[in-house]
């Protein structure tokens, strides 16, 4: 499957001069950038680690493209995303989210059902490569889960 | 303190209309309202007055500054006739006051009237007492060929009395982990006579396909041909199989519109029972089952969006009924995090600049007085979260460049008949919408200019995406372009 989040991910994935674009865009906006990853993809996942700290001070984008290209260095087989926040009274909140990253594998995530009584279905899905253990999911060389 | 409400007989000393002098206040019998204090040219607003704008149109023979003093009356403490029993209150207090009669500009026989309500004429955080005041009586008044409540400022004052959103733009993002881009929907269709399990089928499709909702039309409710609960069932198998696909949060409004409040709460708790993020209700359930249900999502955590079924029989024409930006402002008081609020390009009635107003008064925090727009009061909502508009209605992914610039980013696009009827299927006609905006978003944050360039930048991407070239080739140059029966007058600024 592939991960369908943030913005662009019906897009062919950014290439690093497009993703410097949107960072251009945000920090236009005066939003501060954050970089997170993670290994757990679970849409309900809502704190991926965080890259650092959001890069307040940055400006330019090249900056901010160095510390992604970090982070993909460190965690190569992670999710990661680009997040710009707007601080603005009223916002307050992230004004863009977009991956720059995904692992070469993605299994994808399997629908639990807990049946009860009157047809009624409780529906939970799990990552099948959440099944492995944190720091262990989606290695190039582990295998499929 | 009695100088302040003067109750015997200060009121008329600020009419400006011929009338009565002021002794002659209480003699028994027809005054004119005018005369009776409901006109008052020298009136100053109060920060804490509710004010409205009316378009009245009077009868053959009457003066226009006493008929909109009737409005006033007629919407507050007036009948035909003196009361002596007006005079055991502080009356001038409880009197609407029109402040400003003048004619509208490019009509005939047209006049905004103004007129200012003091906040004690009206229950904390009812919707329903508020409109029973303000739109009452006073529409079936014979002397009025025809009246239309344009605007309302409501101050903050009363603001701060409503619940409002549910939830509201902000915190609807971070629940659906959304972020920088439009949302996308689709109404189930056909409308009627699918099974449970067909509709479901639809559901899945789209939201498979790139949807983040789908949607019930107004009329599903709970047919002979498709239960509620059944249609609860099936729709939460599409959304969650969905979810599952795409790994990313989907909701279906599931309609909980019923005969009864008690009915819907029913409806709501089995919609949570399942896991849904999202319930709906119709404008007709009323006012206070509206806030009834406002109140119950934010309790329960779920979202709430309202499809305004019916505002057109009182909202679209210009000379009569209430404006579509006053229901707008009832709705973020009452507290709906979703209201269907026009596309422009679409195929249901909406100028652009009143379609611009509507937007506005839902989304921003201080809506400033813009008579382009149609917006005839400054509005401050004291940081009540702003509701998401939601565009539907004849609208394909061939519009979306113009569907962004027009409606930006805090909005819900839905394209049904744009998804459900592509050439390719359901969820081909999903990602043929989710391709288009997300190319468009994607276009916009590079600095290029979207709109003048949209149409290429759509074929462009559809170049390397069957569905998106197959929808152009099928809606491409669909257009709705119809004379709008509810434009802006180019108004002056009014003086409050």
């Amino acid at each position: 499957m592939i991960l369908r989040h943030g913005a662009f991910s019906f897009l062919p994935d950014l290439t690093d001069d497009e993703i410097a674009a949107q960072v251009r865009y945000a920090l236009l906006n005066g939003w501060p950038v954050s970089v997170e990853y993670t290994d757990d993809p679970h849409p309900r996942n809502v704190y991926w680690e965080i890259w650092g700290l959001p890069m307040f001070d940055l400006h330019q984008p090249d900056g901010v493209l160095a510390e992604i290209n970090a982070c993909r260095a460190a965690f190569p087989d992670h999710y990661v995303r680009v997040l710009a926040y707007d601080a603005s009274l009223h916002r307050q909140t992230v004004a863009l989210s977009f991956l720059v990253q995904r692992p070469p594998h993605e299994p994808g995530f399997q629908l639990d059902r807990a049946e009860r009584g009157g047809r009624v279905q409780q529906y939970s899905v799990r990552a099948y490569a959440a099944q492995a253990p944190a720091g262990e999911r989606y290695r190039s060389d582990a295998g499929e889960p | 303190m009695s100088n302040d409400y003067c109750a015997n007989g200060g009121a008329a000393s600020g009419v400006a209309a011929g009338g009565l002098a002021a002794q002659d206040r209480w003699d028994p019998g027809v005054h004119s309202y005018a005369s009776m204090g409901y006109y008052d040219a020298d009136y100053q607003p109060k920060d804490t007055d509710v004010l409205a704008v009316f378009r009245v149109t009077p009868q053959a023979g009457v003066d226009p500054i006493e008929a909109a003093a009737a409005v006033a009356g007629e919407s507050s403490t007036a009948t035909w006739t003196v009361v002596w029993t007006d005079r055991l209150t502080a009356n001038t207090h409880y009197q609407a006051k029109c402040y400003q009669v003048v004619p509208a500009p490019g009509r005939q026989n047209e006049y905004l009237a103004y007129v200012a309500y003091d906040l004690d004429l009206f229950e904390e955080g009812s919707i329903a007492n508020l409109t029973s005041s303000i739109i009452g009586n006073v529409f079936g008044f014979k002397p009025l060929a025809a009246l239309r409540l344009e605007d309302m400022r409501i101050p903050v004052s009363y603001v701060k009395t409503f619940q409002g959103p549910a939830h509201g733009i902000v915190t609807e993002r971070e629940i659906l982990g959304k972020y920088g881009r439009p949302l996308l929907g689709a109404t189930i269709k056909p409308k009627l006579g699918l099974s449970a399990r067909n509709y479901g089928r639809v559901v899945y499709e789209a939201c498979r396909g790139g949807l983040d909702f789908t949607k019930d039309d107004e009329n599903i409710n709970s047919q002979p041909f498709m239960r509620w609960r059944d249609r609860f069932l099936y729709c939460m198998e599409g959304v969650n199989r969905a979810v599952a696909e795409t790994g990313e949060l989907k909701g279906h409004y599931l309609n909980i519109t019923a005969a009864t409040v008690e009915d819907m709460y029913e409806r709501a708790a089995f919609a949570k029972e399942l896991g849904s993020v999202i319930i709906m209700v119709d404008l007709t359930i009323g006012y206070s089952a509206m806030q009834s249900i406002a109140r119950w999502a934010r309790a329960n955590g779920m979202l709430l969006h309202l499809h305004r079924a019916g505002h057109s029989t009182y909202t679209r024409q210009k000379t009569h009924g209430v404006s579509f930006r006053v229901i707008a402002k009832w709705c973020r008081l009452i507290g709906v995090d979703h209201l269907h609020a026009g596309t422009v390009v679409g195929k249901l009635e909406g100028d652009p600049a009143t379609t611009r107003g509507f937007y506005d008064t839902l989304r921003l925090d201080h809506v400033p007085v813009n008579p382009a727009n149609g917006i005839y009061f400054t509005q401050d909502w004291a940081s009540m979260p702003g509701v998401m508009p939601v565009a539907s209605g004849g609208i394909h992914a061939g519009q979306m460049h113009q569907l962004i610039d027009l409606l930006g980013e805090d909005v819900i696009l839905q394209f049904g008949g744009g998804t459900i009827g592509h050439p390719l299927g359901i969820a081909a006609g999903a990602e043929a919408n989710r391709v288009a905006l997300e190319v468009m978003i994607k276009a916009r944050n590079e600095g290029r200019d979207f709109l003048a360039e949209g149409p290429s930048i759509l074929r462009e991407a559809a170049r390397r995406n069957r569905p998106l070239d197959v929808a152009l080739a099928t809606w491409g140059d669909v257009t709705f372009d119809y004379l709008s029966t509810d434009a802006p007058d180019a108004i002056p600024t009014p003086t409050a």
